[in-house]
């Protein structure tokens, strides 16, 4: 058994089997991500505590009594999730040393069916970013800028620049759970998605990562940013996975009251071979402006796959698409000024030493905790929120997002069954040239074609796709109708099926998996 | 257009975060024009959004039954200032400093 090895298709049954125990599985992955070090994916590494998880999940297997498909998979956890027992910092200093009294319902859900929780995983602090850059643990890097197919691709540097100087971000926020799951330390990793941070880093580490239907999945213990479009991601190395992973966590949560009452049944993927039944549509105005080249290429190849094989392909509008990311601005500063309120140093978190007053505690207390992008969003919400501005700019926000969500709603009654966009607008940068811009800017050029799904919270997901000219992964995007999870997820395996994503060739992986399994034949790797 | 003092001032009351320098005055301002393209859209007629899962009632009151609690230990742990099951907070009802005697950056706006 390999670490790349899909969740799905390999690794369950050679749990069953024995032919590999939970605890060397779990070994395994606590290895890499210490020879992975360099990647700064994970805050933190909870190695006790997963090593126990495997030990009671490997005599679960002996006693012939697994709970399940996740029994004894070690995944990984974005870190603005609460963790029971371990440390859970929104990658902040407001919240550096906070033990979480209490687990998430989807970390509850994934450690009571077995799985085994290796860490928690870096981002953007509180989640505000597209780069995974912008936390206090530093940036997280992209695994592909180690890979050889981009070294192959970067132009022969003298000996002074080394590959030191031109890796590549992840995306984010959800960067590090992206990271970990690309690096092969984890078979899954939770994210969030507000905007798209869980599908853009998706995209730019080269894994599927999925934004499931708005109440689906339960928000409780997810740290939030904004209540009205968060959701917890899935990310996952295959279509398979993802499903896997919705199957486990979506639900019902009286402790959640947005969640839908409506029954949920965990489902298979059918491996769809007829698409002739199925119309595509294509939305102009994803065609954005600086969306690059080849991305756009790729958007056509692949619209083409789909009428070649059969399908109804038709270019639709969402004539209100510009104006998502505007609409999304106001309302997401405007619920972070009133999320954010929550720290203020007395309950938990960091407090400053200040003490002469309560508010000027708080005051001092929140300037120390958050960085500029955080302080910056809860200013420019609390200006949105005044009673002057008030209907202005939030109640015209909610108007505006009302037009959004009927512009889906129209061009799903028209016959189609899912868009299909692309996910971001180029590769990923190099760090050096992504962190010119500021982080407000750069959001909103990134997160301008994953945005309104989130808007009108619409499943959808990335699938990888092929490699860009610098050798860099570029993915597509499929969005779906609410709550038709396993339409959308249908056909992204299909298409995953047809464009056969290259496995990202990692030195420090293949000498993991050599070293281990000398004795067994390992599929192509290289 | 500029947000004048008195309003910056407030903003930092309501929000209890700080604008810092002039850095952060000039993003409040960046933010305020962006967020103005807004008004391109014509939303007559439109009514405000405030969920998407507003047609399927899941907002609800549950009944007031106690279903948790008795975790007074845990919740204290976190906490840095404590005596016996209180959080201990300095002393309230005392404003701000006004901006005069604050010695903020917007003193010299």
């Amino acid at each position: 058994l390999a670490l790349k090895d899909g969740l799905h298709s390999q690794v369950s049954a050679a749990l069953k089997e024995g032919r590999v125990a939970p605890t060397e599985l779990c070994q395994r992955c606590l290895a890499l991500i210490k020879s992975t070090k360099f990647l700064n994916a994970y805050i933190t590494v909870a190695e006790e505590t997963a090593l126990r998880q495997a030990e009671e999940s490997e005599e679960r297997y002996k006693r012939g009594q697994p709970l399940g498909i996740l029994d004894g998979i070690p995944i990984a956890v974005k870190d603005n999730f609460n963790t029971a027992g371990i440390e859970t910092t929104c990658a902040s200093n407001m919240l550096k040393g906070y033990i979480s009294p209490y687990n998430a319902t989807v970390v509850q859900k994934l450690l009571d069916q077995g799985a085994v929780l290796l860490g928690k995983t870096n981002l953007d602090e509180f989640a505000m970013g597209s780069g995974s850059t912008d936390g206090v643990f530093g940036p997280v890097r992209n695994p592909w800028s180690y890979s050889k197919q981009y070294k192959e691709k970067s132009a022969p540097k003298s000996h002074s620049e080394n590959k030191e100087s031109n890796w590549v971000i992840t995306g984010g926020s959800s960067g590090g759970s992206a990271a970990a799951v690309s690096s092969f330390t984890c078979f899954a990793a939770l994210g969030s998605d507000t905007g798209g941070s869980t599908r853009n880093p998706a995209a730019h580490c080269g894994v599927v990562g999925l934004k499931p239907t708005y109440g689906l999945i339960s928000r409780h213990g997810l740290i939030p940013l904004v209540n009205s479009m968060d959701v917890p991601g899935i990310l996952t190395r295959c279509v398979d996975d993802a499903a896997v992973l919705l199957g486990s966590l979506a639900g019902h949560d009286p402790k959640d009251s947005t969640t839908i009452q409506d029954d949920f049944r965990p489902f298979e993927l059918p491996n769809l071979t007829d698409v002739s039944k199925l119309s595509i549509g294509i939305p102009k105005e994803y065609h954005a402006p600086g969306l690059s080249s080849e991305i756009l290429s790729l958007w056509s190849k692949a619209a083409d796959l789909f009428k070649k094989a059969g399908a109804k392909v038709v270019e639709v509008s969402l004539p209100h698409t510009r104006y998502s990311i505007v609409c999304y601005h106001v309302l997401c500063t405007a619920e972070v000024a009133s999320n954010m309120a929550r720290f203020d140093g007395l309950e938990y978190g960091h407090r400053s030493d200040m003490k002469e007053s309560t508010e000027s505690m708080y005051a001092a207390t929140r300037r120390e905790g958050f960085n500029d992008v955080v302080r910056g969003r809860i200013l420019s919400g609390n200006y949105f929120l005044l009673k002057q501005n008030y209907e202005k700019y939030f109640v015209k926000a909610q108007k505006v997002r009302r037009l959004i969500a009927n512009d889906f709603v129209k061009v799903f009654s028209s016959g189609i069954d899912i868009l299909l966009t692309p996910t971001t607008l180029s590769d990923a940068a190099p760090y050096t040239e992504f962190i010119q811009e500021d982080n407000r800017t750069r959001s909103a050029q990134d997160d301008i074609l994953t945005q309104a799904a989130n808007m009108a919270g619409l499943p959808a997901i990335n699938v990888p796709t092929a490699l860009s000219e610098r050798g860099l992964p570029v993915g597509l995007q499929f969005i779906g109708r609410s709550f038709q999870e396993k339409q959308l997820l249908t056909v992204a395996k299909w298409f995953e099926k047809q464009v056969k994503f290259p496995m990202i060739q990692l030195e420090e992986v293949k000498r993991h998996d050599n070293g281990v399994f000398q004795h067994q034949k390992s599929a192509s790797f290289s | 257009q500029k947000v004048s003092v008195e309003v910056l001032e407030r903003l930092e009351h309501l929000a209890l975060v700080d604008f810092r320098d002039s850095e952060g005055v000039e993003r409040l301002h960046k933010a305020i024009q962006f967020a103005d393209q807004l008004h391109e859209v014509n939303t007559d007629g439109v009514e405000p959004m405030d969920s998407v899962l507003e047609d399927r009632w899941c907002l609800y009151l549950r009944e007031d039954d106690v279903t948790e609690g008795n975790c007074t230990k845990e919740l204290l742990k976190n906490a840095r200032e404590k005596v016996e099951e209180y959080f201990v907070a300095p002393p309230g009802n005392i404003p701000l400093p006004k901006l005069e005697e604050r010695g903020t950056f917007l003193q010299g706006s």
